[in-house]
């Protein structure tokens, strides 16, 4: 399979990803069969290629409408594909796909994802050979920066990941499932693996007879058939702009102080600039690992240690894009009461059950920032130029409809997420009324008298720019789709 | 209180008026999936009890799934028109005919067995359809309630606004009746709640005591049937088609594009019972139980584990061998089916397990549902876009609805602890 799903590869500093339109399919498919993609066994990776495909580069290599067919309806359709989709997202307004880059109009058939550790240049030119030419025209570069680890605002980012169940140590749905966990079956982030519900994501089986299938894996759950998503994902690129100086002083200027700025900042967050969570971790979650660290900046869960919101406010940002909640509130607990919470008997509680079970709705972060990162003192200063910062948010996940745009729409741009109104995401949403005349632009902080203290008025921070969903194919399937029957390991 | 209740008027369509018809209802809309609410035709807006109200046409889109030969797989078009109401929905038909006759008779002229210049409201009344179960987020609250309360929260939250009054740390109860104060003062109307019609308090304790009786005397029966039910469930578990293709892209296209305009979806469903006296009488049981539950037990914001359904109700329909399904949820539709899915899989398998193709099923409760995208697949393409949808409070969710009454509870609450009173500031 592809390296990303086992690595983000921050140790290659210098990375960029090139946005390609396919211009000879029989080019192309020569150009793929001999890619050096790197493989996720690879020790010891200096330069990094990946790639991934739109539904338009999958038809352009030619893939048969009926193999198409089996990948997931969102993946066809698009990330712009349908006004209802956009509505859902919140791309609308400022974010609305007629006013991106690329990704509405120009549509991409290939991503490529380049990294280096010191020579990005150099592999470039290695990667982008006559014959790639031969098959691609580039449409859009996406540059990046690195910053340390930390996104443009300056948050430390990327602290909190699943970690996946390779072995199948963990048997999903079980009462364990009463407690959050870190540790997410496989199945939720790679085609051809047990996701979360025991089952396998639908993705395209093919013919054992039709031409190149031969190559391919059996499919696990059917072996008479060859599985063409097997080691393979569905990977969203988004690429967002942040308005870092406008964010810097529009905390000053609320909070009237450079440090009250600053802890406001951290309470929409919901982290410390350093990455340190605003409720110290104390738990040995499942899939932590018992590393103090780990444990200190992932080992808290909302309900057990926050649960009148009064350090990390319940609209901040990491508690709306993992609410880390488990099957049913209340924890572990007998079969009897377990059935009389199922049946929701004797529990006047409205509140508490609103948010949907956390495990369902994971992803794999791999994006990496661009621009220049400026301090919040630097960004607050009225004479400061635009450092042109953001994120190329990159995710990965089997069941795009269940996890990104779940997480998305659910978690991150309802403004009546786990029963709050009149706020959406404070980094990231949009700020559009919604319904019209209802708005989103609010932030409530819980007081430990009850009462909430609210912002209001909230800017837009980030804008999206530009986005797409793709096919990161396992190697094999790679091969299979450049033509080639040559074996991959 | 006021207790509410529903209506659906179907009729089958006049299949070469069926493009006009559907053009007629269109013009309701100000786009697709957003009403005008006084448009010419029907003005939901003139009707203070209606909640929520939908025109939709009603087809059984995969009745290629029955056997050959078949003659379920004939699928005529039916034209619903349904809503929730506070009060006797009987009354609100003749308020319907008389404010709203000429748009009525303009779109039920569509129709087969419409006789033009009759008697409307009998007419509507002769054609109405009662549900098999049904389902209301909290009994008795009406729509001048909801607004209201709303407004109260509204006022409420602005108040706490303006910081200056209220410096940080000052205890819950002193806050608490500085917020009395400003509302008596300055804060919206309460309108009393109407005493509750003793004849219908009358006729929900029968059905209390009435239905565990029945249960009880069946018992017996119900034993002795088991080992019969549960063989043949099981013979027909196992064999019963399992029919998941994907919905076509076109048909997802065309539900997409009317969702997601509001904090709160409609949902119409139609499709085909198995055949067989044995999943009807199943169902039909289901049902009663069923219905049960949704008058005594989840009667204040849930249905089980869910707390996003405004109103939801099954009807038979076709001499029942098909069954429609309406429901008013927040949210999208994914998180609706995913809700449901991880939070009450049992109850939907109880039910839809009994209809044309549902994903395998073990013992009328585990399976089924359960399988994911099987059951996505199964419930989208029996989905119908709803030409027409009315909600009377855009922009609320039933989780709204539920917090802004228990504002109004604590506000009229004579006294509390500073530890209630806290509890309760936070939920403005």
């Amino acid at each position: 399979m592809q390296g990303l799903l086992r690595s983000g590869y921050g140790a290659l500093a210098q990375g960029s990803y090139l946005l390609l339109r396919i211009t000879d399919a029989a080019g192309a498919r020569v150009w793929l069969a001999q890619a050096p993609v790197t493989n996720a066994a690879a020790r010891e990776v200096s330069n990094l290629l990946q790639v991934a495909l739109s539904a338009g580069g999958l038809r352009a290599l030619g893939v048969t409408e009926p193999v198409m067919a089996g990948f997931a309806p969102e993946f066809l359709s698009g990330m712009a594909g349908q006004e209802g989709r956009s509505r859902r997202l919140g791309d609308v307004g400022a974010n609305a796909p007629a006013r991106w880059r690329w990704g509405h109009r120009r549509v991409p058939d290939v991503l490529l994802m380049l990294a280096a550790k010191t020579d990005l240049a150099g592999w470039r030119d290695r990667v982008t050979t006559a014959a790639f030419r031969q098959g691609f025209e580039i449409l859009e570069e996406l540059p990046t920066s690195d910053m340390g680890g930390r996104e443009p605002f300056g948050f430390v980012d990327g602290l909190s990941q699943p970690r996946l169940d390779w072995d199948g140590a963990r048997r999903p749905g079980t009462a364990a499932d009463l407690d959050y966990g870190n540790l997410i079956a496989a199945g939720e982030f790679v085609l051809g693996y047990r996701n979360e519900y025991g089952l396998y994501t639908d993705r395209p089986l093919l013919d054992a007879a039709s031409g190149g299938a031969a190559t391919l894996p059996p499919a696990v759950d059917d072996p008479s058939r060859r599985d063409l998503g097997r080691n393979g994902t569905y990977l969203v690129l988004r690429e967002l702009h942040q308005d870092v100086r406008r964010f810097w002083r529009f905390m000053t200027s609320a909070a009237g102080t450079e440090a009250g700025g600053v802890a406001l900042a951290e309470a929409l967050v919901g982290r410390h600039l350093s990455g340190e969570p605003l409720i110290p971790g104390r738990h040995r979650l499942a899939g932590l690992g018992d590393e103090p660290g780990a444990i200190g900046s992932n080992g808290f869960v909302y309900e057990d240690d926050d649960k009148d919101g009064l350090r990390c406010p319940f609209g901040a940002h990491v508690r709306r894009a993992n609410p880390r909640t488990a099957d049913m509130p209340g924890g572990r607990q007998g079969t009897i009461t377990r059935a009389i919470r199922m049946l929701g008997l004797f529990n006047p509680d409205l509140r508490g059950d609103l948010i949907a079970s956390s495990r369902f709705h994971r992803i794999l972060r791999r994006g990496r920032e661009f621009g220049t990162l400026l301090t919040p003192q630097q960004a607050a200063r009225s004479d400061v130029p635009d450092p042109q910062a953001g994120l190329h948010f990159v995710c990965l996940n089997a069941n795009i409809s269940r996890q990104f745009e779940f997480i998305q729409n659910a978690w991150l741009a309802s403004a009546k997420f786990g029963g709050l109104s009149g706020e959406s995401d404070p980094l990231t949403g949009n700020r559009e009324p919604h319904p019209p005349g209802q708005a989103t632009d609010g932030f409530g902080q819980p007081q430990p008298n009850g009462v909430t203290r609210r912002l209001s008025s909230l800017p837009q921070f980030v804008t999206v720019a530009g986005g797409g969903y793709f096919f990161l194919p396992g190697l094999r399937a790679l091969r299979y789709l450049a033509g080639s029957t040559k074996d991959a390991s | 209180m006021t207790p509410q209740s529903n209506f659906m008027v179907a009729v089958p369509v006049l299949p070469e008026r069926e493009p006009e018809l559907r053009a007629l209802l269109a013009t309701m809309n100000l786009r697709p999936g957003v009403v005008d609410p006084e448009n010419a035709l029907f003005p939901f807006g003139h009707f203070d009890a209606l909640h929520v109200a939908r025109f939709v046409i009603l087809r059984d889109e995969t009745a290629a799934d029955l056997p050959e030969g078949d003659s379920l797989r004939q699928a005529p078009a039916w034209l619903a028109f349904l809503g929730d109401c506070d009060g006797d929905s009987d009354a609100l038909l003749t308020r319907f005919a008389a404010i709203a006759g000429d748009g009525l008779r303009r779109i039920f002229s569509h129709c087969a067995e419409y006789a033009g210049d009759a008697d409307l409201p009998g007419w509507l009344r002769a054609h109405s359809v009662s549900p098999a179960a049904c389902y209301v987020n909290w009994i008795g609250r009406t729509v001048p309630q909801i607004r209201e309360e709303a407004a109260l929260h509204q006022a409420l939250k602005a108040c706490l606004a303006r910081e200056s009054g209220f410096p940080a740390g000052e205890a819950p109860l002193t806050v608490r009746d500085r917020l009395i104060a400003y509302q008596r003062e300055n804060g919206p109307a309460l309108t009393p709640l109407s005493p509750t019609p003793p004849k219908w308090r009358r006729r929900e304790l029968l059905n209390r005591f009435g239905v565990p009786l029945a249960l009880v005397l069946l018992a017996p029966l119900v034993l002795l049937y088991a080992p019969l039910f549960f063989w043949l469930l099981r013979r027909r578990e196992t064999t019963d088609p399992v029919i998941t293709p994907p919905p076509t892209p076109a048909h997802v296209d065309a539900l997409s594009r009317i969702e997601d305009h509001d904090v709160t979806n409609q949902f119409s469903a139609f499709g085909s019972l198995k055949p067989g006296w044995f999943r009807l009488s199943t169902i039909r049981f289901i049902f009663w139980v069923l219905e049960f539950s949704t008058r005594q037990i989840y009667t204040r914001g849930k249905l089980a584990r869910v707390g996003t359904i405004h109103f939801a109700r099954w009807v038979f329909m076709d001499g029942r061998r098909r069954v429609f399904f309406a429901s008013n949820y927040d949210g999208s539709l994914d998180s609706y089916m995913d809700d449901f899915i991880n939070k009450a899989a049992f109850g939907l398998n109880l039910v839809f397990s009994n209809g044309m193709g549902y994903p395998r099923t073990r013992f009328l409760l585990s399976g089924g549902a359960a399988i994911e995208q099987q059951f996505k697949n199964w419930l989208r393409r029996r989905q119908l876009p709803t030409e027409v949808w009315y909600k009377a409070y855009p922009g609320l969710t039933a989780a709204d609805l539920a917090r802004n009454t228990m504002i109004r509870e604590g506000l009229d609450a004579a006294a509390m602890t500073e530890d209630a009173a806290r509890r309760w500031l936070a939920l403005i």
